[in-house]
């Protein structure tokens, strides 16, 4: 191997893209980590914590793709922080701005953007394809406008959940005349209105233009006519939510995606009218989708849309509330035997309405849908027996998420906890990767965990669990745990610092409102000088008496670093 | 979300400034007043509490003042305003499944525990299962409620992590949210709601 000539391993490293693959590689020998180093050109870094800019250049010199996420995304919380908790991409900017001028994708996640930041971005990349800001703030429309304005090669533009000050649409007219390489624009979240008239330019200026996503100013009215500019659209998502509910417009709006030949996904916010005009242009869009998200509706007749879902044959991927009921999902399970994703989310509603999903629908879909990957699904009561025939009839599963209404409901038939429902779904999807837990568990379900859950990167889990050993099964048994979400549990400072030198292998621990205490986070921290434990509990850091070891903490937040305390922690964030 | 119905308790005075939930008991403003029966606490031994517990130099007599004034006898706005030396910050709270919305001064306490006990003293029929957990649950149907409020970001957060400064600073309102909705799969927006016809 020795005498293996660079140019041709060089050659076999191009093929080899995923990161982990890449990984592995890079701990041959010094040659193929040099090798590596340098042709490495996709770079992923979960926590911009972890690493400073200058290191992670450094080592990947060509990097061309970066993705930096900041804030940890919890799975089953409201927002644990408030949004000047951190994640600041502004030195990574500069970084970059300075050595990687040939980068061709950005893609920041839950960060705070500054204004700066993005002007920086604007003018130092001339070769920009793709620019993601996903949950992002910090940065205002005139930032954004620097952007569209000087990015000439812009294909992908992604502000999806991001929230942009000032924000009056102007960024949208600032894409130049001469402007045509637009293949992606997701604007959904935005909150100012974008002038039409540019909007609907830009949309007939770009051939390429492939996936839209609009906000909810957009007005209904109108979208047919950018809909008729864009007859190639892939994928389309629009959020009428807000605006008055006009029979003609909706149906005039369907019939226009009707005419998008090459439609394949959808997402539609609003109200979905089941007049029987929409009908006929839904039932004929319906049957080409690989895609469709219908989560926000406002009002829909239920009945006549679950007949609707008998179109869907092609469906891979469906985001749908709960209003469906188990009706809904028999329909699915019939209909959609190619589904690999589904998410079934609760409907806010007040009163609350009674229709709702039970281990019926859920063991329906599992029979009906044997190539399930990912399944998210809010449902009212659960039974063991319906998880382990879903963990027999989809073993493919790598995404399990479940969420109980009532948290620490039991197995409502024999009142028994959940243990051996989790236990079966762990042990038979073999390559399951992402799994929330829900419902009465005891320790037992943490056992199965450990022991069966080998492919395990992210667990969370609320309620649950009896004493410290459940923490602690998973601690050492999942060897592949990433990242550990732990919210009102009764694990301690024993279940804490049993393996301290796991914490340097994971993303990231996270504990809120368990019995761990200030003690056992300043003995974790002392012990472990590549972690940062930071602790936030409802007090200034400044305010200085926080006296007693023995208090229990109320958020933990645990991540590894080679780069010390950061320091733009908020002045409630406490960094022991 | 719930729409805001004014309810008529016997001994309040329903006005839009809503000070319904200070506990009004028979007597002269200036006395000291003891409750009449055990079930609800008078809002001047809210107050009394506040003395007792907290240590910080913001119990002072603007406040006793406050628990003196308020509601009788009935002084319009203007006059409160000019009475009042220290400003009030009057939020919504709202707790889901119950038809109607009540409104507390954040201003009246200087702390979490504080604002957690009035809480329950409003909604009676909670019970604060642990103060260090924060936890409320329903005493009547057993389900759990986790306190949250809305921030000036328009964000809704888990009550109890920001210093409590900030929090009266930046909290636009308060919910008390059923926990599975706070530990569901999709995180809060505003406007949803739902019908089936």
């Amino acid at each position: 191997m020795s005498h293996f000539p660079e140019e041709i391993l060089e050659q076999i490293f191009s093929y080899i893209t995923h990161r982990r693959d890449r990984n592995a590689l890079s701990l041959v020998s010094k040659t193929w980590y040099d090798l590596d180093r340098r042709t490495r050109h996709s770079v992923s870094i979960g926590n911009c914590y972890a690493l400073s800019p200058a290191r992670s250049i450094e080592r990947f010199p060509n990097v061309r793709s970066l993705t930096l996420k900041g804030k940890p995304q919890l799975v089953d919380i409201v927002n644990w922080v408030p949004r000047n908790w951190g994640g600041s991409v502004d030195p990574w900017v500069v970084a970059l701005a300075r050595d990687c001028p040939d980068l061709r994708e950005l893609r920041l996640k839950r960060m705070l953007v500054s204004e700066p930041s993005l002007l920086l971005i604007s003018t130092s990349f001339p070769d920009l394809r793709s620019l993601g800001l996903i949950g992002c703030h910090g940065f205002s429309a005139d930032g954004l406008s620097a952007i569209t304005a000087k990015c000439r090669f812009l294909e992908h533009l992604d502000l999806q959940k991001s929230v942009v000050g000032n924000d009056s649409g102007q960024w949208l007219s600032s894409f130049p005349e001469n402007f045509t390489s637009l293949v992606s624009l997701n604007f959904g979240s935005l909150k100012g209105a974008v002038n039409v008239d540019d909007l609907m330019s830009l949309v007939a200026r770009c051939p390429n233009l492939k996936n839209l996503r609009l906000n909810k100013a957009v007005p209904l009215p109108t979208l047919p006519q950018i809909l008729l500019r864009a007859p190639q659209l892939v994928e389309l998502g629009i959020d009428p939510r807000a605006q008055h509910i006009d029979p003609e417009s909706h149906n005039r709006l369907y019939e226009a995606i009707r005419k998008c030949k090459s439609i394949q996904s959808l997402s539609l916010s609003g109200v979905l009218p089941i007049s029987l005009c929409c009908q006929v242009h839904l039932s004929a869009i319906f049957p080409k989708l690989i895609s469709l998200d219908i989560i926000s509706f406002i009002e829909v007749r239920i009945l006549g849309f679950i007949n609707l879902l008998k179109h869907c044959h092609k469906l891979q991927r469906l985001r749908i509330v709960d209003l469906i009921g188990d009706e809904g999902l028999l329909v699915v399970s019939s209909t959609c035997k190619d589904l690999r994703d589904l998410r079934i989310v609760p409907t806010y509603s007040n009163p609350p309405v009674n229709r709702y999903v039970t281990e019926e629908g859920i063991v329906a879909i599992s029979k009906g849908c044997p190539l399930l990957e990912s399944f998210q699904v809010f449902c009212h009561q659960i039974t063991n027996a319906a998880l382990i025939t879903v963990s027999k009839n989809c073993p493919g599963i790598t995404c399990f998420r479940l969420c109980l209404h009532q948290r620490q409901d039991p197995d409502h038939v024999t009142l028994q906890p959940l243990d051996e429902g989790f236990g079966a779904i762990v042990q038979s999807c073999e390559g399951l990767q992402r799994l929330s837990l829900s419902g009465l568990l005891t320790d037992q379900a943490f056992l199965y965990i450990g022991m069966y859950a080998e492919n395990l990167e992210t667990l969370s889990t609320t309620s649950a669990g009896d004493s410290d050993r459940a923490m602690l099964y998973v601690l050492n048994g999942c060897r592949n745990l990433r990242k550990l979400e732990i919210h009102s549990c009764c694990f301690g400072d024993n279940a804490l610092l049993a393996n301290l030198e796991r914490y340097e292998t994971l993303r990231f621990l996270w504990m809120q409102l368990c019995e761990v205490t200030l003690g056992g986070c300043k003995f974790l921290a002392k012990k472990m000088p590549l972690l940062n434990v930071e602790i936030i509990h409802g007090r200034d850091r400044d305010q200085g008496d926080y006296p007693d070891d023995t208090m229990k903490i109320r958020t933990l937040y645990v991540y590894r670093t080679l780069n010390g305390p950061r320091a733009d922690a908020p002045n409630f964030v406490w960094t022991l | 979300m719930a729409p805001e119905m004014g309810k008529k308790l016997p001994e309040s005075d329903v006005t839009g400034q809503n000070l319904t939930e200070t506990e009004l008991t028979l007597g002269l403003p200036g006395e000291n007043r003891n409750p009449k029966s055990g079930d609800k606490r008078g809002f001047s031994e809210i107050v009394d509490k506040n003395f007792e517990d907290d240590k910080s130099d913001e119990a002072k007599s603007p406040t006793a003042k406050k628990a003196q004034v308020v509601g009788w006898p009935p002084v319009r706005s203007l006059r409160k305003n000019i009475i009042l030396k220290k400003s009030c910050k009057y939020v919504k709270v709202a707790v889901d499944g119950a038809p109607y919305l009540r409104k507390v001064d954040l201003e009246m306490y200087n702390s979490y525990q504080q604002l957690l006990g009035a809480l329950e003293d409003l909604f009676s029929c909670f019970t604060i299962r642990d103060y260090l957990e924060r936890k409320l649950m329903d005493s009547v149907n057993g389900s759990e409620y986790v306190p949250t409020y809305e921030d000036k970001d328009g964000d809704w957060m888990l009550v109890g992590d920001v210093p409590w400064k900030m929090f009266v600073e930046s909290c636009k309102r308060l919910r008390l949210m059923k926990s599975s909705e706070a530990h569901g799969l999709e995180p809060r927006t505003p406007s949803k709601c739902s019908s089936t016809s």
